[in-house]
């Protein structure tokens, strides 16, 4: 079962990667831009049939070691 | 006094805070991360560098090492922990630490001497120094920019748990003298029992007159009064 997760800066985190991938954007003509944040992206694969189990265990993955939930949320998405 | 300096592939001061603790006496072992025992010791120390190359966020995967679960142990029975810069991200990853280090403000590495100004020193760890006094200590990171909720700062505030914040020559802590746009110019804090201490500026290279200054050294003075 193959999921993909998503790990953001939250909302009021300041993300200065993003900001200066945005100023750049914006020199190169991109002028209707309003805001790009930068984040991560992780493919993950695993040996589980059970659909909810397997959510779950993303889930704990997210929680426990992809995103520090102080700064980072996340988001998990089933790939057909 | 005992003292233990954690190792881990990558770390890169743990020689140095290892030479600062031996100068004053500390009996120190230097702990692989894949050890499962700790020895008993006074102090903990959880060393700079680059821990597993930074990868995933600094200090994250550090954080799940062995010898940490160990850490995590000694912390909340109270043993004395001592985080610089890789350290204080590992405390953090690991949940002895509240908050989270961002990425510098100004998006560079940054090595160069900074000032400090000390705001507590009813704790273990800066009872030699004076409240204000402006110590010269060195920064050497691209993920300092400290970081918290609300509900948290609010938490160390009123706990007297910020023990120092960066500032310039002459002591003001403004966003002028603050060097990586941390939150409040923060550059270590505690938890709330003040056993566990996490700093970006390393105490340990003003160690030695020799080689730096010697602003630092009152630390490992105050740990062991």
């Amino acid at each position: 079962m193959k999921f993909s997760v998503t790990v953001t800066l939250k909302k009021d985190v300041l993300d200065p990667q993003g900001k200066v991938v945005s100023q750049t954007l914006k020199n190169m003509g991109m002028s209707n831009l309003k805001q790009v944040r930068q984040g991560k992206f992780f493919e993950i694969d695993l040996n589980e049939k059970d659909d909810s189990k397997a959510h779950m265990q993303i889930k704990e993955m997210c929680e426990k070691l992809l995103a520090n939930q102080i700064i980072e949320d996340f988001k998990i998405s089933k790939k057909e | 006094m005992k003292s233990s300096v954690i190792v881990f592939p990558g770390s890169n001061c743990d020689r140095d805070v290892a030479v600062a603790l031996e100068k004053l006496q500390f009996k120190n072992s230097m702990i692989w991360h894949k050890e499962t025992v700790l020895p008993e010791s006074d102090l903990i120390v959880v060393p700079g560098g680059f821990s597993y190359g930074d990868y995933l966020r600094s200090g994250a995967i550090a954080a799940k090492s062995n010898i940490l679960n160990e850490v995590i142990k000694a912390g909340k029975k109270g043993s004395l922990i001592l985080g610089i810069c890789n350290g204080f991200q590992i405390l953090i990853e690991c949940g002895l630490l509240k908050g989270a280090l961002l990425r510098n403000s100004g998006l560079k590495f940054i090595s160069r001497d900074i000032f400090v100004k000390i705001q507590s020193n009813k704790n273990k760890f800066f009872n030699k120094y004076k409240i204000n006094e402006i110590l010269k200590l060195n920064i050497a990171h691209n993920e300092g920019n400290f970081f918290t909720n609300n509900e948290h700062l609010k938490e160390l505030e009123d706990n007297d748990l910020i023990p120092i914040k960066y500032c310039d020559g002459d002591g003001k802590v403004n966003s002028v003298s603050n060097p990586n746009g941390s939150l409040n110019n923060i550059a270590g804090i505690f938890n709330k029992n003040k056993n566990i201490l996490g700093m970006m500026p390393h105490p340990e290279r003003m160690a030695d007159k020799i080689c730096s200054d010697e602003d630092g050294l009152p630390l490992f003075l105050s740990l062991m009064n």
